[in-house]
C-alpha cells in the first residue's frame, strides 16, 4: 500500500503555482518535511473545515487553483461540505482526500472507512462532478496533475498506509502560518487572483 | 409571514456598505427575506450550508482572499458552530462578522426554541464573544458597522443578536 509522504513527494512541485489547505496531524508534518511554503496553510484543527475553507478560497479567488489536502477522518466530521462543494461547484477546486482508514494522530483507531464506508460513492453522490479513488503513487500523480491542468471540481480519494511521523508540531507558529498564507495572497497579480 | 421586509431590508444595505461580498447562510424564519435578497443581488456570493460550522471555514478562506464576509444564522446554529468558533476562528483570530436570529427569547411561543434562547448569552459572555442587539431600525446601520470594524480591527469573531422586536410585526 502506497504512503501518504511518497504521494506528497511526487506531486509536491505541481503545488507550488496552488494555494493548498491541509487538515491538522501527520499530514501537514509531512508537507511541511519536505519542505513549507508561503501558499500551504495547515488547519491544525477545527476538524472538518479545511474543505470549507477551501470553498471559501476558490469561490474567492477564481483564477487560482485550490488544493485542499484532507483526510477521511476530517471529511467525515464534515460530510455536509461534500454537499456544499457540489452546490457550487468551483471549477477551481481540487479535493484530495487521503483515506488511511484511521485517526492516526490519536492512536490509530480506525474509522468507518475501515468497515466498508465509501467516500468517494458519498462525494459522487453528493454531486461532486468528477471523483475516483487510487492506489498507486503512479495513478495518484497521475490524477493530480490532470486535475491540476483542467478547470473542474473534483474529488480524490488515496488510499494510503496508516502511518506517520511520531511528532506533529513542527517550529512554524500557527499565527505566523495564517499571516504570511494571507500575505502570500495578498501579493498575487490581480490577474491571478 | 409575519418577518418585517423593511428591517431585513435595513440590516442587508448595511452589510452592503460595509463592503461584505460573501454571505453564508442556513435558513430560519427570521432569516428569510435577508436570503432572499442576498440571492437576488448579483454582486453577493451567497453560500447556502448544510451546517453552520462550515460557515467558519468559507469566511475563514475569504478572509485569506481579502474579501468580507458575514454568517447568517440561528443561535441554534450558533451553538452547532462553537467548536469551529473556538478552534479555528479563535486560534488562528479570524474575523467573523455573526448575525444570529436570536430565538426562544420573551415572546417566543414556539416551545422548540426555547432551550436555546437561554444559553445563547451565557455562551457568548464565555466564549469571550463581544456581541450587541439589533433591537431597534434607528441603530441598525450603526450597530452592524461598529461589529464589522471591531470584528476586522481585533481579528475576532463578533456577533449581533437580531432581536424579535426588529424581525418580527405582530
Amino acid at each position: 500500500m502506497m504512503l501518504r509522504l511518497d504521494c506528497l513527494r511526487a506531486i509536491y512541485s505541481d503545488l507550488e503555482k496552488c494555494l493548498v489547505v491541509t487538515i491538522m496531524g501527520a499530514l501537514p508534518a509531512e508537507l511541511q518535511s519536505l519542505g513549507h511554503r508561503p501558499n500551504f496553510f495547515y488547519l491544525q484543527h477545527a476538524m472538518g473545515l479545511a474543505s470549507s475553507t477551501g470553498l471559501g478560497l476558490a469561490l474567492s479567488l477564481p483564477a487560482q487553483k485550490v488544493i485542499v489536502l484532507d483526510g477521511d477522518g476530517s471529511l467525515l466530521m464534515n460530510l455536509g461540505s461534500l454537499s456544499t462543494l457540489a452546490r457550487y461547484k468551483p471549477k477551481n477546486l481540487l479535493h484530495i482526500v487521503f483515506d488511511n482508514e484511521s485517526l492516526l494522530s490519536v492512536g490509530g483507531f480506525p474509522t468507518a472507512t475501515s468497515t466498508g464506508t465509501d467516500l468517494e460513492a458519498i462525494a459522487r453522490a453528493a454531486g461532486i462532478p468528477k471523483t475516483c479513488t487510487v492506489s498507486t503513487v503512479e495513478d495518484f500523480t497521475t490524477v493530480v496533475r490532470q486535475a491540476i491542468q483542467h478547470e473542474g471540481l473534483q474529488t480524490i480519494v488515496a488510499k494510503v498506509e496508516a502511518t506517520g511521523p511520531k511528532v506533529f508540531v513542527t517550529d512554524l507558529g500557527l499565527l505566523e502560518n495564517r499571516f504570511q498564507f494571507r500575505r502570500h495572497i495578498q501579493s498575487l497579480s490581480p490577474k491571478s487572483r | 409571514m409575519p418577518v418585517s421586509l423593511e428591517n431585513s431590508q435595513l440590516i442587508y444595505r448595511a452589510l452592503k456598505s460595509c463592503g461584505i461580498r460573501l454571505l453564508s447562510a442556513l435558513p430560519e424564519t427570521w432569516l428569510v427575506h435577508l436570503i432572499h435578497i442576498a440571492e437576488d443581488d448579483p454582486q453577493m456570493t451567497l453560500v447556502r450550508l448544510a451546517k453552520e460550522e462550515e460557515g467558519v471555514g468559507l469566511s475563514a478562506g475569504a478572509h485569506f482572499a481579502g474579501v468580507k464576509s458575514a454568517m447568517l444564522m440561528q443561535n441554534h446554529g450558533f451553538l452547532a458552530a462553537i467548536n469551529g468558533i473556538v478552534s479555528f476562528a479563535h486560534l488562528y483570530k479570524i474575523p467573523l462578522l455573526m448575525l444570529i436570529s436570536y430565538r426562544g427569547a420573551f415572546g417566543e411561543r414556539d416551545p422548540w426554541q426555547t432551550q436555546g434562547g437561554n444559553v445563547t448569552e451565557p455562551l457568548l459572555r464565555a466564549l469571550n464573544i463581544p456581541y450587541s442587539f439589533l433591537d431597534a431600525p434607528t441603530s441598525v446601520e450603526k450597530r452592524i458597522h461598529q461589529a464589522h470594524a471591531l470584528a476586522e480591527s481585533s481579528l475576532q469573531p463578533v456577533a449581533l443578536l437580531l432581536t424579535r422586536d426588529l424581525m418580527w410585526v405582530e
